[in-house]
C-alpha cells in the first residue's frame, strides 16, 4: 500500500540488535583492559565495525534496501580503503 | 488508488532516501579523512597517544556510548510505531532519543570543562609544553570529539523539529519519510562514535 520503506522490524528484533550493542561495547572495553598490544587496536576497529554493521543493517534498515544501494555503500567503503591504504603505502616508502 | 491521472501528485520517498543516503556518503568521507589524520599521528607518535589516552575518562566515554546506542534504538523505534499509527507512542520515543542526545551533550560539556580546567586546550601552554605528540592528540580529540558533537546537536535540532511536525500530524502513519531520514542522520553520528570510542578512550 505505501511506497514507504514497508519491511517493518519488530520491537524485540530493534531491542536484542541494541543488546548485543551494548554487549560488543563491554567487551571492547575489557579487550583494552587486556594489554594485547598492536593485536588490542586491531581487535578494537574490527569490534567497532561489527557494531558499525549492526546499527546500518537493522537500525538504518540497510539490510532490506535495494541492492543498488548496497553497492554504493560498497563505493564509500572501498574509497575510504583506498585512500587511507595508499596514504600508509606513502608513509610506509618514505619513512 | 486505480485511477491514477497523470498529474496526481506522488512523493517518491524512495528517492527522498537515496538522497539522504548519498548525503551520508559525504559525511562518512569526512570523518574517514579524520580518522586517516588520527592513524597516521598514532603511528607517528604511538607512546604519545598512549599515555594521553589513559588521561581520558574511560567511564564518561563508556557510558556516552551506552547513551548514543539507547538514544538510536529509541529513534528505530519511534519510526516503527508511527508506521502502525501509534503516534502517542512515536512522539515519547522521540523525546526519549532528544533527550538522550541533550544527555550526550552534558556529559561531554563536563568532559571538556574538566580538560580545559586543567589547562589542556588546543595551543595552551600546559599542552605545548608536554611535547608534540600529545598537542597532536588533543588536538584531535578536540577537532574530532567537538565536530562530532556539532553533528549531534544538529541531530537534536532536526529531531525537535520532527517532534514539531509529528504533533501537527505532518509527520503521521503515511507520509514519516522525514522522520525516517532524521532517523538515518542520528543513526550515522551514532555510527561515528561507535568508532571515535575506542579510538580515543581505549589505547593500551
Amino acid at each position: 500500500m505505501n511506497k514507504n520503506n514497508d519491511h517493518t522490524i519488530g520491537f524485540k528484533t530493534y531491542i536484542a540488535i541494541w543488546f548485543c550493542l551494548v554487549v560488543l561495547t563491554a567487551i571492547t572495553v575489557t579487550v583494552s583492559g587486556l594489554n594485547m598490544g598492536r593485536y588490542g587496536a586491531l581487535a578494537s576497529v574490527l569490534i567497532a565495525s561489527v557494531k558499525a554493521a549492526l546499527v546500518l543493517l537493522f537500525f538504518m534498515h540497510l539490510k532490506y534496501e535495494r541492492p543498488f544501494l548496497k553497492l554504493m555503500l560498497l563505493v564509500t567503503i572501498c574509497t575510504i580503503a583506498v585512500i587511507i591504504g595508499l596514504t600508509f603505502f606513502d608513509i610506509g616508502v618514505r619513512y | 488508488m486505480s485511477n491514477m491521472s497523470i498529474t496526481e501528485h506522488r512523493p517518491d520517498y524512495e528517492g527522498s532516501r537515496l538522497g539522504m543516503w548519498i548525503f551520508l556518503f559525504t559525511e562518512m568521507l569526512l570523518f574517514a579523512g579524520l580518522f586517516l589524520l588520527y592513524s597516521v599521528f598514532r603511528t607517528r607518535y604511538s607512546p604519545e597517544f598512549h599515555t594521553s589516552s589513559v588521561e581520558l575518562s574511560r567511564t564518561a566515554g563508556t557510558v556516552n556510548t551506552i547513551i548514543l546506542l539507547t538514544s538510536s534504538l529509541t529513534m528505530a523505534l519511534s519510526i516503527s510505531v508511527i508506521k502502525s499509527g501509534r503516534r502517542g507512542m512515536s512522539l515519547l520515543f522521540q523525546s526519549l532519543t532528544v533527550s538522550l542526545g541533550i544527555l550526550f551533550l552534558v556529559n561531554k560539556y563536563f568532559e571538556w570543562g574538566a580538560k580545559l580546567w586543567h589547562g589542556i586546550y588546543p595551543n595552551s601552554p600546559e599542552l605545548l609544553q608536554r611535547g608534540k605528540g600529545k598537542t597532536m592528540f588533543y588536538g584531535l580529540y578536540y577537532l574530532m570529539t567537538g565536530l562530532h558533537g556539532l553533528h549531534v546537536l544538529a541531530g537534536v535540532i532536526l529531531l525537535t523539529i520532527m517532534f514539531i511536525m509529528t504533533v501537527n500530524n505532518r509527520i503521521n502513519r503515511e507520509q514519516y519519510v522525514r522522520l525516517e531520514n532524521s532517523g538515518l542522520y542520528w543513526h550515522l553520528v551514532d555510527v561515528v562514535w561507535v568508532y571515535l570510542f575506542p579510538v580515543f578512550y581505549l589505547i593500551n
